[in-house]
């Protein structure tokens, strides 16, 4: 999709007598009129663009008179966390609160994934492979490295398995929770070819479900192989999409995972259908409190770790899912922004294949001006890893110092001590979701008062 | 003390999965290649992750992920299987003498899979290069997505067979209920033929290649086309 204005008026501004309509507002338009000349909907990469109510939606209470601060840059503000310590002899210890999410080499260039690895590594925190198999560069430049299980194997081999420092089963996504994956032909090079042995040029379908397992009776056991097979070394996470967060979370965390990854609705994907992107599934703000409930009801809170994601931005953001009872968030597309996505210096590239910085989103296409999203080795070898890992170690860091700026504020020694009870709401969808007094108020829609 | 020659023989009713496991997973660094696991029980993920060519015979019933992702080993079930035997084997060989339930073989990237009984549904999900061959049926939607490798069927085949296939070679001697999408029946030519019956070969499966007929893919869903969409 290109880029498209918002308010009213024609582009280029208002005039007299123009009205948009709100249902029927040019993005809607534009849309019928694609769909009617093309007969397909629409696949392509980002997350949810529509607003859906989100962090931005909360506050923190800063100490006052009741409660007393930390001193900012001079007090001890910790930001370790430790991953799957309940099985697993080789538990991840992360440095930083933030994880990268899993993007496929395939979905990205191979010089991008090696940014992400420099970045992490510089911050003593994780990468995680995707759809497609492990790559040698990613490997080699990442310090803590999350291995995929996924539906298609595509890649998948107990060598791989046994370098991770984590396996990560994934079951969904929160783009497209109960979705598979597609990755089109023309982003399919040789050697995307080969490591998922299919043929050049073919759209590679990724199944929705996993090929050897159904229900949780069975994903308790899949766990047992995977842990058999790397002699119980490494934690084994479950990647699902915020759906039913409450029960999916439960049935994992009893199947036996160490760590449950949640993906709200707002998540990032390299391609999906727009329907899907937009339409199915929860907001983060709503999955969290959920899952922590879930958690706590098993006793498991903290002793299963909640990693969270979906539209995670700022250390804001990352601060508020932590307060809800996250152990960690991580981050897709803003990543992929921190290395050079959407760059506005590339803005006459983006104008060439109809679209401008800040809106791209067709990652799908494989033909990223920022060499980013694309398996063509020369749009691939116009981007810097050196660059770009550093920029990611940038933006990282300044995004642990916002944490370390709101929990100190909060008066906490720990980035994990901010609590739900640090936090308001500035609407009732917002209280309701993610369970928190609507400010001014005592007010959490949806709870008795005995609650 | 075991000599590298003698027959390690290990009960499952007196030993761990995970003991058994580590101890074949150690003797890829040494120790004895030849082993013979009794009692097994219906018990899961028995020599999954075997990275060696070692030599595993186990005598009974094995449960679900028996001989997971297998490199280089041979291991030999004289019973019946549970659900993804030997998936997403690399290489090696799994021999099952009795029944395989669903999903065998699936995702595997080489080696071979035979198992003399019937295999249930999904058998050869995702195969990625693995040569599966089934002394009896299989079930529905067996090849599903299937990428590489051959599916070799001596019985009939359910319905469904190779939906949505890419590259796998698919043989059946019997029946097949319905073929899945993009899966049609091709023509034998001399590579077909000579593979089918190298497999029959090396499996130790007696069939006369000649009563086979192959299916394959059509490749018309290889790139999305709007015309197809009912098909995916
Ligand atoms: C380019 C790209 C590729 C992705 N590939 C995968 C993948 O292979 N496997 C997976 O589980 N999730 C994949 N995701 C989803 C991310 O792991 C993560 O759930 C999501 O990006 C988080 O939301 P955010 O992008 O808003 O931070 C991908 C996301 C992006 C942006």
């Amino acid at each position: 999709m290109g880029a498209n204005g918002s308010g009213n008026g024609a582009a280029g501004g208002w005039s007299p007598g123009l009205r948009e309509s709100a249902l029927f507002d040019r993005n809607a338009i534009a849309e019928i009129q694609r769909k009617a000349r093309e007969g397909i909907y629409d696949i392509r990469g980002f997350g949810a663009k529509r607003k859906v109510p989100h962090f931005d939606d909360l506050l923190l209470l800063g100490a006052s008179v009741s409660r007393y601060p930390l001193e900012g840059y001079r007090e001890r503000c910790d930001t370790s966390v430790t991953l799957g310590d309940r099985f697993a002899r080789e538990p991840i210890e992360l440095e930083i609160p933030i994880t990268i999410a899993g993007m496929s080499f395939g979905a990205l260039s191979a010089p991008a994934k090696e940014a992400l690895g420099r970045g992490a590594s510089a911050m003593g925190t994780s990468t995680t492979t995707g759809d497609g198999g492990m790559t040698p560069e990613e490997r080699g430049h990442s310090d803590k490295l999350v291995y995929q299980l996924l539906p298609s194997r595509y890649g998948m081999n107990p060598d791989d398995l046994r370098r991770a420092d984590a396996i990560e089963v994934v079951v969904g996504q929160g783009a497209k929770p109960g979705g598979g994956g597609m990755l089109l032909g023309q982003k399919i090079s040789d050697r995307v070819a080969e490591m998922r042995d299919l043929p050049k040029g073919v759209d590679q379908r990724s199944a929705c479900r996993h090929p050897d397992w159904t229900g949780p009776d069975d994903l308790e056991i899949k766990i047992g192989e995977l842990r058999e097979i790397t002699d119980w070394r490494v934690p084994i996470y479950v990647k699902m999409a915020a759906s039913r967060p409450y029960f999916d979370v439960a049935l994992a965390a009893k199947a036996g995972a160490d760590v449950i990854v949640l993906d709200g609705m707002e998540g990032g994907t390299a391609a999906t259908q727009d329907v899907f992107i937009e339409h199915v599934g929860i907001p983060l703000l709503a999955a969290i409190p959920e899952a922590v409930e879930s958690l706590k009801d098993l006793g498991l809170h903290r002793k299963v770790q909640l990693v969270v994601s979906g539209g995670i931005r700022s250390g804001a953001d990352a601060a508020k899912a932590l307060a809800l009872g996250a152990d960690a968030v991580s981050v897709g597309v803003a990543a992929m922004i921190a290395i050079g996505d959407n760059d506005p210096a590339l803005e006459a590239e983006y104008a060439k294949i109809g679209t401008a910085a800040g809106f791209y989103d067709d990652w799908q296409a494989g033909q990223d001006p920022a060499g980013i999203s694309t398996q063509d080795e020369a749009l691939a070898a116009r981007f810097d890893p050196e660059l770009g890992g550093r920029r990611l170690a940038n933006y990282l860091r300044a995004m642990v110092l916002e944490i370390q700026t709101l929990a100190r504020a909060c008066g906490k020694s720990d980035v994990r001590n901010l609590e739900p009870e640090d936090l308001v709401s500035l609407t009732i969808e917002a209280a309701a979701m993610a369970r928190v007094p609507l400010a001014g108020t005592k007010w959490i829609p949806g709870l008795d008062e005995d609650d | 003390m075991s000599t590298e020659t003698a027959l390690e023989v290990v009960d499952l009713s007196q030993t761990s999965v995970r003991e058994l496991n580590q101890r074949l997973h150690d003797a890829a660094s040494g120790g004895p290649q030849a082993w013979q696991v009794v009692h097994p029980g219906g018990l899961h993920s028995i020599a999954a992750g075997l990275d060696a060519p070692l030599d595993v015979d186990i005598d009974g019933h094995v449960g679900y992920y028996c001989a997971g992702m297998n490199k280089e080993a041979t291991v030999r079930i004289h019973g019946n299987a549970g659900v993804g035997l030997a998936e997403n084997i690399m290489s090696g060989s799994v021999v099952v003498d009795g029944d395989a339930s669903q999903s065998a073989g699936a995702t595997g990237h080489g080696g071979l899979v035979v198992i003399r009984g019937n295999a249930s549904t999904r058998c050869g999900i995702s195969m990625k290069g693995v040569n599966i061959v089934v002394g009896g049926d299989v079930g529905n939607l067996s090849a599903f997505m299937a990428q590489k490798g051959a599916l070799v069927v001596c019985g009939d085949a359910g319905e469904a067979l190779g939906d949505s296939i890419y590259e796998t070679h698919i043989y059946v001697r019997g029946s097949v209920a319905s073929l899945g999408a993009d899966c049609i029946e091709k023509e034998i030519g001399e590579f077909h033929a000579g593979e089918l019956s190298g497999l029959l070969e090396e499996s130790g499966v007696d069939a006369d290649p000649g009563e086979f007929r192959r299916y394959g893919t059509a490749r018309r869903l290889y790139n999305f086309d709007i015309d197809n969409a009912g098909d995916y």
